[in-house]
């Protein structure tokens, strides 16, 4: 089976959560997470409208809705809370890792996901407090737009935050953000780490590079 | 029951200019009621505070879609393309805030406090016109209260005497602008006798107003 692109991305970032993590998904590509979880994973999730322990969506009728809007379920131990304790939780550091889409991550880590200037302002809704207060924060988005690479020198579009993005997954590559710069530490195997510097404009640093998890060829 | 609202006394509650926190995420827990007596009321040129712009028929999306909004003070937009284009046509005015000091923001204005310090928006255009403060070797943006003349709350379970719980997600904002505002108008997704003292979210004394059921 081909994996497309989000399946490849998500599936690698599944195996960056642990048993007893609290995880906040973005909308996108990190909502396919949990496709590729074991279901015995002690994993919860929290969604930002006001729920801990949020389920897989659900056709039934209910009040219970995710961040996107859709109609969702919530786990055995789940809890309902307000906006105020939602982002407190949030910002106080109790979330162990978000998962959001970008438009551009840079070298330091800085990320721009919430307007394109002239084009389109959705809003940042809860995406800057989220890469603020999340203890580890995993960029899931494609390696490229149109060709174009989208981990650069320096962020070109507004920041949603500066220096916050701690791990970067693409399609093709695994990316550490270290004080040193970007670590290119894996490649899926179907590019070899040439292709991937040259879809990259940000420099990596390149050593000890391995297959992406994971992955066949 | 004193609290009760007729259809009739909600509108001359209504006035032009006004500044209304409505509840709700993505309107799933705002008064769909109560919003659409505003629409009929034509009353113009309201401050909208709200997580977001709702749906063009659903949430405060109807009030954006009637034209009735001058600002809209949100943290999300993207799902009305109304609240875009008349942003861009320059006929209403949107302040963005991130969603976390949205709700403190709120929070500040309900519970007599000057402001609060967030992290949150640091380095970015958020930034821009606000004062930083350092506070143990760590920048925070000031953010100011925020106060409404009127706040709509849905998605409430309400009990004879005015006490609120609310229903699943629902809740969302609508305990915190309830705090928040001159004068406080329910809208009940059901109610009940009497809640459990113990699992009141918004006690009484904070509602005015209950509407009337239908």
């Amino acid at each position: 089976m081909i994996m497309e692109d989000k399946q490849i991305i998500a599936k690698r970032i599944a195996m960056e959560l642990h048993d007893g993590d609290l995880v906040n998904l973005g909308i996108g590509i990190p909502t396919l997470v949990p496709d590729y979880l074991d279901p015995k994973q002690k994993i919860l999730f929290q969604s930002e409208n006001g729920v801990i322990g949020l389920g897989p969506l659900t056709d039934e009728e209910t009040w219970l809705v995710n961040a996107g809007g859709n109609k969702a379920t919530i786990v055995p131990g789940g809890s309902y809370i307000d906006s105020l304790l939602s982002f407190s939780l949030i910002r106080g550091g109790h979330i162990d890792v978000t998962v959001l889409g970008a438009l551009e991550v840079d070298s330091q880590g800085s990320l721009a996901s919430w307007i394109v200037p002239g084009k389109k302002v959705p809003g940042m809704g809860g995406a800057m407090d989220l890469v603020v207060g999340a203890k580890k924060v995993i960029i899931a988005m494609t390696h490229t737009n149109k060709g174009r690479p989208k981990i650069l020198k320096h962020c070109t579009l507004p920041l949603t935050a500066a220096r916050q993005a701690n791990l970067i997954v693409t399609e093709m590559a695994v990316i550490a953000v270290e004080a040193d710069g970007l670590h290119l530490l894996e490649v899926h195997p179907d590019y070899s780490i040439e292709d991937v510097l040259n879809m990259t404009d940000a420099e990596l640093i390149v050593k000890d590079v391995i297959p992406m998890k994971g992955m066949k060829s | 029951m004193k609290k009760i609202i007729t259809k009739e006394h909600f509108m001359e509650l209504l006035k032009d200019g006004m500044t209304i926190m409505v509840g709700g995420f993505l309107a799933n827990g705002s008064p769909e009621r109560l919003i659409d007596i505003i629409v009929e009321s034509e009353i113009k040129d309201l401050t909208i505070i709200c997580n977001d712009g709702g749906f063009e028929d659903r949430g405060v999306g109807k009030l954006i879609v009637s034209r009735q909004v001058r600002k809209l003070i949100a943290s999300h937009i993207g799902t009305n393309p109304t609240v875009g284009t008349l942003m861009q046509e320059g006929e209403m005015e949107v302040e963005l805030v991130p969603q976390g000091s949205l709700a403190e923001k709120i929070r500040a204005g309900g519970a007599g406090l000057g402001g609060i310090l967030t992290p949150t928006g640091i380095e970015t255009i958020v930034e821009e016109g606000k004062t930083i403060l350092e506070v143990q070797g760590v920048k925070y943006l000031l953010e100011e209260p925020l106060y409404a003349d009127m706040a709509l709350i849905g998605g409430a379970i309400v009990d004879k005497y005015g006490n609120l719980r609310y229903h699943q997600t629902m809740r969302n904002f609508n305990p915190l602008m309830a705090m928040a505002s001159e004068i406080v108008v329910v809208e009940p997704f059901r109610r009940e006798a009497v809640i459990d003292p113990e699992y009141v979210v918004t006690p009484h004394p904070l509602v005015d107003y209950v509407l009337e059921d239908e």
